[in-house]
């Protein structure tokens, strides 16, 4: 199941010229912009792992590309994800994050149901590939 | 030129050079490193000599003749005050306007920048340098403090390693200028063959005439609404030789310091005047007392 999250996430993947496009457009907007991984794709695990700090004063997206490969080469089977934070007064919070990298297959979610008390069920989505260790999921 | 029986269609038949240039929006900022910059000659030529490669590259490339991206790194080398990093950051700009470089801003560094202080801080340190640049120039000053010939594991090659990896596979991305002067820039050179051969046009900055400092002198002053007495004038030309015949002389910097000095004793000057009526004349001119007291005409007379 293809996981769709945050901006773009409806059309085909990015290709690194769209990517590049659109990091220069945060970098235009004075955004700083940060790449994070995990491969916990549950949508509610929204804190993924940073790789390195955000990036603070760059002036050309091709920078931000050097370290999206860099990050591609040890974390290319997991997802990556692509944020630009505005620091500007009011906004202060994420203004942009899209997925830039995916795993080759990608398992979907199961659905547990638990039956509580009466006749209550709860229900809970689980990650298929969080059956598996970390850093074992999508080998 | 011939080319025009031969351009298959879709293809323009002729170019205008001149046009071309035009185009660019190049020649004003030329016009402007001649107007602003004094001397320099050698220096305006090469750069007049890149700028013709470019756009010539450019037209080349619109006839569809291949044209590979010219290596652009650059070394200059000369002695402390002579416009290296002035230079640096017209080039940026005549690079931009050119599209050689994306952004076409100026990230001048030094070895502490791109030179951790303990094992593996090196590379995420050179590497978030080259990101900062990237699009534009980075300008390494005194670039040979990179290389320390005495201790083997000094981590300045480690940032030399990446540097060069970055100017060979991103070479369309930025330009690097190495500056410093002549001899320890010649030795960097011979002991790192991989800069040597990477770097495209070597440039040197010869040292100012004493008329070319003079002139300097003056436009720093008018650019800060100053102007010399004509009595003013004739000590400063008395002062240039004299310092440049003292150790530690830096060119343009050394005016620079001196007429700041000199700025400083004239507002003493008029201060110790008392209560006055100031004109306009009074504030901007500089006397020559105030030249006259620098320390260098004492040493000129005693020695």
């Amino acid at each position: 199941m293809r996981i769709t999250q945050g901006c773009f996430s409806f059309l085909a993947d990015l290709t690194d010229d769209q990517i590049l496009t659109q990091v220069q457009y945060c970098l235009d907007k004075g955004w700083a912009v940060n790449l994070e991984f995990t491969d916990d794709p549950h949508p509610r695990n929204t804190y993924w792992e940073m790789w390195g700090l955000p990036m603070f004063d760059l002036q050309d997206a091709k920078g931000v590309l050097l370290e999206l490969n860099a990050c591609r080469k040890i974390y290319g089977d997991r997802y990556i994800r692509l944020s630009a934070f505005d620091s500007s007064h009011g906004w202060e919070s994420v203004r942009i994050s899209f997925i830039v990298n995916r795993p080759k297959n990608e398992d979907g979610f199961r659905l547990d149901r638990t039956e509580a008390q009466g006749r209550v069920q709860r229900y809970a989505t689980r990650a298929y590939a969080t059956d598996r260790p970390e850093g074992k999921r999508y080998e | 030129m011939s080319a025009g029986g031969e351009a298959k269609p879709g293809e323009p038949a002729k170019i205008n050079l001149a046009g071309e240039f035009a185009q660019s929006g190049v020649g004003p900022v030329l016009q402007q490193l001649d107007d602003e910059l004094i001397g320099l000659a050698p220096v305006k030529l090469r750069i007049r000599e890149i700028a013709a490669l470019l756009l010539v590259d450019r037209v080349r490339s619109k006839f569809g003749l291949s044209s590979q991206a010219p290596t652009l790194h650059m070394s200059f080398t000369g002695n402390p005050g002579t416009g290296k990093t002035t230079v640096a950051v017209r080039m940026a700009e005549i690079l931009h306007r050119l599209g050689y470089v994306r952004r076409g801003h100026l990230v001048a560094v030094t070895r502490d920048d791109l030179v951790g202080q303990y094992i593996g801080h090196t590379a995420p340190k050179t590497k978030e340098v080259l990101k900062k640049a990237m699009g534009g120039v980075l300008f390494i000053d005194e670039a040979y403090y990179l290389y320390r010939q005495e201790n083997e594991r000094d981590y300045g090659q480690e940032s030399i390693e990446i540097l060069l990896q970055t100017m060979e596979n991103n070479r369309d991305d930025l330009v690097v200028i190495l500056a410093g002067y002549a001899d320890k820039m010649d030795r960097f050179f011979h002991s790192n063959p991989g800069f040597r051969s990477r770097v495209a046009h070597h440039i040197d900055f010869p040292d100012y005439t004493d008329a070319d400092l003079m002139a300097i002198g003056e436009k720093m002053l008018a650019s800060l609404n100053y102007r010399l007495s004509p009595e003013a004038t004739l000590t400063l030309a008395e002062y240039i030789p004299l310092r440049r015949a003292q150790p530690l002389f830096a060119n343009a910097r050394s005016i620079r310091n001196a007429l700041d000095r000199a700025r400083l004793r004239q507002a003493n000057r008029l201060f110790a005047a008392g209560d006055q009526e100031l004109t306009l004349g009074k504030l901007t001119t500089i006397e020559v007392e105030d030249i006259r007291q620098s320390r260098v005409f004492d040493q000129g007379s005693g020695a």
